[in-house]
């Protein structure tokens, strides 16, 4: 963002960024007091790391003054230490502090003392080294001691070490002079809270955040939405936090995050609404019917729809057959999410709608393809037949490809069970084994798997091996082959037809002609023992 | 938040229709210029019109999309008395590259003896099928055994509504326990308090259609009728565009409590209904998971209403006709304020009304042609939040008291709007 030339561009990203830093600022406020539920003691330290965190628009200043040559001659140097003491960060201001008392010898007194107070000020450890009663006890000698420092006028000659002795003992009005350094209420209210009740309990916090935020903006300035999603965090209404974040920002994705994240913890539930883990499912649905949209996001969306129990399956259903089906490449995906979650109607309908479109641009090897997966019988059906058809006109097949490699999907549908065989019992012929073709042949009309449509155009390819010079349909076989033709011209009723088609009278004629011929042949050979 | 695209349309007269095709990547207008143009989106999101023909020999009132399953498949309806069926036809690469495309006319349906004022496909899994109204009051539905062969079209029923008819929808639900529904929406104009809705029921015994419900409450000129797409639930959600935006919940009572062999009752609420418009409504139309209705009004405005997760409807957004918000952008003050001093990085721009936040681009649904086809039809849309809207959009009604700090004032939502 930063880097951007563009100011459009720039003023755009730093927006982003900007939105990006308040929902980081408030997730981890709510991982502070939710989720970690951060007991009086170690809360103190948690919202201290967090402002350090957050609020930091010192650390250009911090920069400047440290890597100055002479920091203490800085004309912000006491801005830093003020910042230190703020946040703190007592080790940091002692070392600053220390190099002003070297810099200035006649204020070494004043140094050491107030070095010391800061030294030795209790604060609440993590782990249970000492109880809060035993904190509060330390703290109180220790504050008794600030207070004693300063009535005696010892930092009365140095201002600047008066205020933040002042700070130390936690008076308001002190504090608040920093208010350009602090830039917000809550890193005040932290301060105060540091510097007067550094025990403070999380129920504690409404009234201190309260007030906090009107000492601070002092009824010159309302507060903002960020204000009042922070200020409902401080008091512990999860819902409002929701609520508020539901409404200034424009899309569902922080809080429908953070909603589960609550889910989870079990907090939702606890603050006696049942409707919790509705919530966080509706915030779900939202935000992933919102990837939905986006042309390649909606892959995510998915993964958010498993992880809604009640609806997240019929939704997902719902919108996933309305990706647009655009390259065969997005089908596959579409197919591949489907087939893995058993969404059999959806798979059927992806596949059924590229077989259709295949169909219409007269990609019959497509289609075909597809209506496979689909296992959809009656259109694989359709398009064998189709296949047959532009067989019969072209006197080759498209696609063979495909139809040679169908394997055991072939019994989809009869027809492309005949297509598979008789597209095999071309490859045979090819290949010259002519028994093997023949029998295929003559199988795929007597098991009647051969529609009877398509006889003709069998019998008529049975035409070339008949009239090999070697003989390759046996006597039974051509028995078979006579009354294949025999069952198909009479049965047709309408003899006409056959009569005054010339082509197909001429066939049969060729046919019963070449048959006979074979049968004589063949009995002849049958009939001949061998040797004699 | 919404980004308008405007489309010139070409139409040389009032346009009536608009439908988006399965995907939203197509759409069609009809007008009463007599003709239908199919429009394409194109990879940048550019609509461009493919096709273009006369259809009819009067004004068209409503054009309409099969499931893609069934190919590309149009059917329109129109005041000349008849229905009919287009289907596109895979050109030449010339026109290919054109951008053109051909729809031929596979059926003209002919059996009505007044304009055709709608027509809808059945859902696909009833098969292909369609239903179209009539002003005489008589609904069709007409089936096509084989889908491949779209000029086989057969008269399976004639339902007599006794009042003259404006429009019709499907219950698209595919459930086992749901018959095949149908509801009619009536503009007759007498004054009579007669039902203006009414729902007509598949009979599984008796092989016909036959009326199952009357909404005695909806009594003035309905314009539009939309059933929601169904999540498993049990009972059904119709909206019904009349003088106001009307939802209601039909819930089938048990077999065994109603009298009529074979035929349910229903249980019928109205959930919400609103005025907003203040004028008449004049198309409803539902997202894709029936979360989100979208309604237009006279008042050339389009409006979406939505329930949140208590079931309290609500409006979730205004577009105008010519594209420009409502109300919102006048607030955007409040929001828009930086928080404490310029050099805070903390610069709170949590600014609802700014188009350019999105996290998602934005999502763009083009409102075609005139103020009369300000037709909300609806794709998946982003799920936004509008302040622009007098509503509690955030969809959480925790009656919290508002505290004596707060920037707007949300506690005057009105609450009870609606139900």
């Amino acid at each position: 963002s930063v880097s951007t030339q563009d100011p459009a561009l720039h003023g755009q990203y730093s927006t982003q960024v900007s939105i990006l830093s308040a929902m980081e600022l408030i997730w981890n406020l709510c991982e502070i007091l939710f989720v970690e539920a951060a007991a009086a003691g170690p809360l103190l330290l948690r919202l201290l790391d967090w402002v350090r965190l957050h609020v930091c628009d010192v650390d250009s200043m911090v920069r400047e003054v440290l890597g100055s040559e002479n920091p203490s001659k800085h004309k912000l140097f006491w801005n830093v230490v003020d910042i230190f003491v703020l946040q703190g960060r007592m080790d940091e201001a002692r070392h600053l502090l220390s190099k002003e008392a070297t810099a200035n010898p006649t204020s070494m007194n004043m140094y050491k003392i107030l070095d010391d107070l800061m030294k030795k000020m209790p604060v609440p450890t993590l782990g249970n080294t000492q109880t809060l009663t035993e904190l509060e006890l330390k703290w109180q000698h220790w504050h008794e001691e600030c207070q004693r420092y300063l009535q005696d006028g010892t930092f009365a000659s140095n201002p600047h070490m008066e205020s933040i002795c002042k700070i130390l003992l936690g008076d308001e009005d002190a504090i608040l002079e920093k208010k350009e350094l602090m830039t917000t209420w809550y890193h005040f209210l932290v301060t105060r809270l540091l510097y007067s009740h550094p025990t403070v309990k999380p129920m504690e916090l409404r009234f201190y955040a309260q007030s906090s935020m009107d000492l601070f903006l002092g009824g010159e300035s309302s507060p903002e939405p960020l204000d009042m999603i922070l200020m409902a965090a401080f008091e512990f209404e999860m819902h409002q936090v929701i609520k508020e974040c539901s409404i200034v920002l424009s899309n569902w994705w922080f809080v429908a995050h953070l909603t589960d994240l609550l889910d989870h913890c079990k907090l939702l539930q606890s603050h006696n609404l049942y409707f919790g883990s509705n919530m966080r499912e509706f915030l779900l649905l939202e935000y992933a019917s919102g990837l939905f949209s986006h042309h390649s996001l909606w892959q995510l969306g998915v993964d958010y729809f498993d992880h809604c129990p009640e609806y997240g399956r019929v939704y997902l259903e719902l919108h996933i057959e309305r990706i647009p089906l655009s390259t065969e490449q997005k089908a596959l995906k579409v197919l591949r999410i489907c087939e893995q979650r058993q969404m059999h109607e959806q798979v059927r309908s992806v596949c059924k709608i590229m077989a259709m479109k295949a169909l219409r641009n007269n990609r019959l090897g497509s289609a075909l393809s597809w209506s496979i997966r689909a296992k959809d019988a009656a259109f694989a059906t359709l398009i064998s037949d189709r296949f047959l058809k532009d067989y019969c006109e072209r006197g080759c097949f498209s696609d063979l490809d495909l139809i040679d490699n169908l394997g055991p999907s072939m019994l989809l549908s009869d027809r492309l069970t005949f297509l598979g065989k008789y597209r095999e019992f071309h490859r045979l012929y090819g290949e010259k084994r002519f028994p093997e073709a023949a029998r295929l042949l003559l199988t795929l009309m007597t098991a009647h798997i051969a529609p009877c449509s398509f006889w003709m155009t069998l019998l008529t390819d049975a035409l070339p091996l008949l009239e090999q010079k070697e003989i390759i349909f046996s006597a039974e076989q051509t028995y078979e082959l006579m009354r294949c033709l025999e069952d198909l011209t009479a049965g047709n009723p309408d003899k006409q037809k056959f009569q005054e088609d010339d082509v197909e009278t001429t066939k049969v004629e060729m046919l019963r002609l070449a048959l006979a011929r074979n049968l004589a042949r063949v009995i002849v050979k049958e009939g001949t023992v061998e040797g004699s | 938040m919404f980004v308008a695209r405007s489309i010139a349309a070409d139409h040389r007269d009032l346009i009536h229709d608009v439908s988006f095709d399965f995907h939203g990547r197509r759409m069609a207008t009809c007008s009463s210029d007599q003709s239908v143009k199919v429009w394409d989106k194109s990879e940048n999101g550019d609509w461009h019109c493919t096709a273009s023909w006369k259809t009819h020999s009067g004004s068209v009132w409503r054009v309409t999309w099969a499931h893609p399953e069934f190919g590309q498949v149009l059917a329109s309806c129109s005041f000349d008395r008849t229905a009919a069926v287009w289907e596109e036809i895979v050109g030449e690469s010339n026109d290919k590259l054109r951008g053109q495309s051909h729809w031929v006319k596979r059926t003209t349906l002919v059996d009505s003896r007044t304009s055709v004022t709608d027509v809808k496909f059945a859902p696909k899994h009833m098969g292909l099928m369609l239903a179209t109204c009539s002003a005489d009051g008589v609904v069709r539905i007409y089936e096509a055994p084989d889908v491949m062969n779209l000029s086989q079209w057969s008269l399976q029923h004639e339902i007599s509504c006794k009042l003259s008819c404006s429009c019709i929808s499907w219950n698209p639900s595919s459930s086992r326990a749901h018959s095949p529904m149908i509801a009619v929406g009536s503009d007759d104009n007498s004054p009579n308090i007669l039902a203006k809705v009414q729902i007509y029921e598949y009979n599984e015994n008796t092989r016909k259609y036959a009326k199952a419900e009357a909404l005695m409450t909806v009594t003035d000129p309905v314009h539009d009728i939309a059933f929601a797409p169904n999540l498993g639930r049990s009972f059904h959600i119709l909206a019904v565009a009349t003088k106001d935006v009307r939802i209601f919940t039909l819930k089938p009572l048990r077999k065994e409590l109603t009298s009529s062999g074979g035929l349910t009752k229903f249980e019928i609420h109205i959930v919400a209904q609103f005025d907003n418009h203040n004028s008449q409504v004049w198309r409803v139309s539902w997202n894709i998971t029936g979360t989100v209705l979208a309604s237009s009004g006279d008042d050339g405005c389009v409006r979406l209403w939505k329930a949140n997760y208590m079931d309290n409807w609500k409006c979730t957004g205004i577009l105008k006709g010519n594209g420009s918000p409502v109300n919102g952008s006048s607030q955007q003050g409040i929001f828009n304020a930086s928080l404490g001093s310029a050099n805070t990085s903390l610069q709170n721009s949590l600014n609802g009304s700014s188009a350019s936040r999105y996290f998602f681009p934005p999502l763009d649904s083009p409102r075609a042609g005139s103020r009369w086809s300000s037709h909300a039809q609806l794709l998946p849309p982003p799920p936004l939040i509008e302040q622009s809207c007098d509503a509690d959009a955030a969809n959480l009604q925790y009656p919290h008291p508002r505290r004596r700090c707060v920037s707007r004032p949300l506690n005057l939502l009105p609450e009870n709007e609606g139900v």
